[in-house]
């Protein structure tokens, strides 16, 4: 029994493997498919046929696609994401600050959200049916239906605009100091927590509530134990797996769909560097951002999996 | 105590000012205030607050931090390949050109220490001596040489490839001089080397990610679709900037561009919606600052086809036309009345004399009778891709209903408006974006052969005249062929110019020394140059 469980993490880690080779194919073909190239879109209304042409030849753009791709994957191997097609920069270059700026926003929201959505979604499933878990659904509830621009543009307008209290702006000012940081991020990650939080408090509500419906709970609560014990040491356990891949799918969202609340508080993250790179038609640059979710995504499931398996007895 | 009256708004000021530096004297401003209904103590005191602003001293010091509403990763310091405002804003910034322009629209010498010609075929420029490039480099003619002939390799991507095109030899005579012969006499010349794609980069330059300019602002830190930062050039040859660093930065939600200015966060919220207007005027401590630089949506009717082709159906929509009602209504006033030709009141070649055609619905009507139209119901094309064209042609269709005229206004999508409806439909509205001189919006829009010509206007004497006017050096005369083109345009062509766009800028009132320019928002988008913070 004891030799499943690499067996079972190499199987996943494999299959990550092909997802990625296959998410790089399908991203480079919707690439190919968007109207105008890099050359036709940088020259804008002087894009007369010479220019352009005299343009595709000096950024190698006239070369075919597939090819540029194939070299692009090459490189990848050595390490290399190739050059940015826009402004002839090393596309790590682009990258490595954003994606500091996209973690670090990441990292600050998952250390808020994860406690407080536990915290919350596992009490409420203890005392169901109360006043407090009433509340606490309902403002879920709330939560979810409430679109991120309009929690962020609210929380610029009364915390920025009319108290003065906060930054509305969260790049501009140098951070050092923890008062500082809090200051500066506190909106972004206010806003969030808030839309990434609900979706969690749900998930692990229903599946603790779910084991507790089953027998051997029930069993410890006629042998008398007490309602959090029941809880906590009995029910937790078994319910682990499911609320890992809730956390996981929530804060996969952190890695690439923050476009929004970049946008607003003019953060530069990784996410506004896609849809730059979109609009631009570079390759490269949109291939190694694809990758990136892709590989984050990947991973926090992943990780969701492996701590599936090894809560599992019986996988273990 | 006197008060202003409560209709009165920062805009309001801000206005007055722009009037004083324009060169208004007291009596035109008295006059105009009076017209306005105000009463004198009122004036007074107006006139006295807009004195003191514009009097401001400038002072050292101070990071100044300006956001505009557009940037990615295609950013660049690459002048040729500037094609954002957020790009002209950090060349200016980074580089200087041969020549630049006031705010009266006259060319004024910069890198350039004269331009001469004889026959505005053969263009002498004789440099400064003594300026530097912030690598420590001595400006020479290698530099300007290399400058502009970048335009005419194709592999630069050069966004002015087609206007330098005209420029056949380009060559250094001495270190300081370089002679430049076109493949025509064209007299604009200075006008067109003030633009922003002729910034002077160092000879030899192929990494322009530094910014190695002559500026006033020495490149610290770029990164595209981030942001920008300049710190003051010690060794700048004008004297260099009033504040110490410049931080430019886009934020492209209008809403949050102008939040983080009323929050404080920066100076200058560059080119906001007219509906954001209200969130910003009236509040302590903010203003607007308008530009009108040339932009504007017209109203294009093709003299080539049915119902352009009676001339009287094309004189009768001139009148039909309510351009006080569509500044007022349509652009929110922020706009001023067009004369039906391109070339703007930002302009010295503009015909002020010229005045714009009445709203006239009774002539208007008796001229649609003539044509045999009235009653008949016209399709006029309309879009969002053309700013404001649909509020535009609600004006003019509730005031062709009044006089039994149908105007049947077609609303179609922003999305391959240009290509499928611009310069095919009979009835249609277009934007035009602002060109530095009236050759270049003449010979792009009303010669014969012209590429964008809206209304299939020909005219062999118009382009007789614009060929003539090129290659005139002296000022009045072409001042005075251009007059007479003007109203030819708007007496011949079938574009009936409402308005011209102005372009508004949100600023705190930290920041001082920001005037109108006619190259466009934000000073000509040179503005970090010029402008001080107070405390």
């Amino acid at each position: 029994m004891k030799s499943r469980v690499p067996s079972l993490i190499l199987g996943r880690l494999l299959i990550a493997l092909v997802t990625l080779t296959i998410v790089s194919f399908a991203v480079f073909f919707a690439t190919t498919m968007l109207p105008g190239d890099t050359a036709m879109i940088l020259l804008g209304q002087s894009a007369t046929p010479e220019a352009v042409a005299g343009l595709r030849a000096a950024m190698h753009l006239d070369e075919p696609a597939l090819l540029r791709f194939l070299y692009w994957i090459g490189g990848l191997f050595r390490g290399d994401l190739g050059t940015s097609y826009a402004n002839q920069m090393p596309v790590t270059t682009l990258i490595a600050d954003r994606l500091a700026n996209t973690l670090k926003l990441a990292g600050l929201t998952t250390l808020v959200t994860v406690p407080l959505a536990l915290t919350l979604g596992i009490t409420a499933a203890m005392w169901r049916g109360t006043l407090y878990d009433r509340i606490v659904t309902i403002a879920t509830i709330g939560v979810i239906s409430v679109p991120e621009f309009v929690l962020a543009t609210l929380a610029v307008l009364v915390f920025a605009v009319y108290l003065k209290w906060l930054p509305a702006l969260s790049f501009t000012y140098q951070v050092d100091s923890f008062s500082g940081l809090l200051r500066v991020y506190a909106m972004p990650v206010i806003t969030l927590t808030f839309v990434v939080s609900a979706q969690m408090i749900r998930m692990s509500r229903a599946a603790v509530i779910e084991t507790l419906n089953t027998p051997y709970v029930e069993m410890a609560l006629l042998k008398g134990a007490s309602r959090p014990r029941m809880v906590l040491r009995h029910a937790l356990p078994n319910a682990l797996g499911p609320i890992a891949n809730a956390v996981a799918l929530s804060l996969s969202y952190l890695v690439g769909g923050v476009i929004i609340v970049e946008t607003i508080f003019n953060y530069p993250g990784i996410a506004k560097l896609m849809v730059d790179g979109v609009s631009t038609r570079d390759l490269p640059l949109i291939q190694s951002c694809a990758m990136i979710f892709c590989f984050g995504y990947l991973l926090l499931i992943t990780t969701a999996d492996i701590v599936a398996i090894l809560s599992n007895p019986r996988l273990r | 105590m006197t008060k202003t009256p409560d209709s009165w708004t920062r805009t309001d000021d801000s206005m007055v000012e722009n009037a004083i530096r324009r060169g208004a004297n007291r009596r035109d401003l008295l006059k105009m205030l009076l017209a306005g209904g105000m009463s004198l103590p009122a004036i007074d005191l107006v006139l006295g607050r807009a004195n003191a602003a514009v009097a401001d001293e400038p002072v050292k010091g101070g990071t100044l931090k300006a956001a505009g509403w557009s940037s990615s990763t295609a950013d660049t310091l690459d002048p040729a390949k500037a094609s954002l405002s957020t790009d002209y804003v950090r060349c200016c910034a980074f580089y200087n050109r041969l020549t630049f322009l006031d705010k009266a629209g006259i060319p004024k010498m910069e890198l350039a220490k004269s331009i001469d010609t004889d026959d505005a075929k053969t263009w002498t420029i004789k440099l400064r001596t003594g300026v530097t490039f912030h690598d420590g480099k001595t400006l020479t003619a290698d530099d300007v040489v290399f400058s502009l002939k970048r335009h005419l390799d194709p592999a630069v991507g050069s966004k002015v490839a087609k206007i330098a095109a005209q420029m056949t030899d380009i060559k250094a005579a001495d270190k300081s001089t370089v002679v430049i012969t076109l493949a025509g006499a064209n007299a604009d010349l200075p006008t067109i080397l003030s633009t922003h794609h002729f910034m002077i980069v160092a000879d030899g330059t192929t990494d322009f990610s530094k910014g190695n300019g002559t500026g006033a602002f020495i490149c610290k830190s770029f990164e595209p679709g981030v942001r920008s930062i300049g710190v003051r050039n010690p060794n700048y040859w004008k004297g260099g900037p009033h504040v110490d660093s410049f931080e430019f930065f886009a934020i492209s939600d209008d809403n949050a561009r102008v939040n983080a200015l009323l929050s404080g966060d920066i100076h200058l919220a560059a080119a906001i919606n007219p509906r954001s207007t209200r969130l910003v005027d009236g509040q302590q401590g903010f203003s607007l600052s308008k530009t009108t630089s040339g932009n504007y949506t017209d109203l294009n009717i093709r003299l080539d086809m049915e119902p352009g082709s009676r001339r009287d159906f094309v004189d009768g929509m001139k009148y039909l036309v309510n351009r006080e009602q569509i500044v007022k209504s349509a652009l929110r006033g922020f706009g001023e009345v067009g004369n039906d030709q391109p070339v703007s009141p930002a302009s010295p070649f503009h015909n002020a004399a010229l005045k714009p055609k009445p709203f006239d619905p009774e002539k208007a009507k008796s001229l649609f009778k003539k044509a045999g139209l009235l009653g008949q119901s016209i399709p006029v094309i309309t879009s969002d891709a053309a700013s404001s064209a649909i509020d535009m042609a609600m004006v003019v269709q509730a005031a062709g209903a009044e006089i039994g005229m149908k105007l049947d206004v077609q609303r179609v999508p922003s999305d391959g408006y240009w290509s499928n409806y611009w310069l095919k439909a009979p009835v249609h509205f277009g934007n035009i974006n602002p060109r530095p001189t009236p050759d270049i919006l003449f010979s792009l829009l009303y010669a014969s052969e012209a590429p964008w010509n809206e209304s299939k206007y020909k005219s062999e004497k118009f382009d007789k005249m614009m060929l003539e006017a090129r290659a005139t050096i002296a000022w009045e005369k072409r001042k005075e062929l251009y007059d007479q083109m003007q109203v030819m345009i708007a007496e011949e062509a079938g574009t009936i110019i409402p308005a011209y766009i102005s372009n508004v800028d949100a600023i705190s009132n930290k920041l001082k020394g920001l005037a109108p320019n006619p190259l466009g928002g934000m000073m000509g988008y040179a503005f970090a140059e010029y402008v001080w913070l107070t405390a």
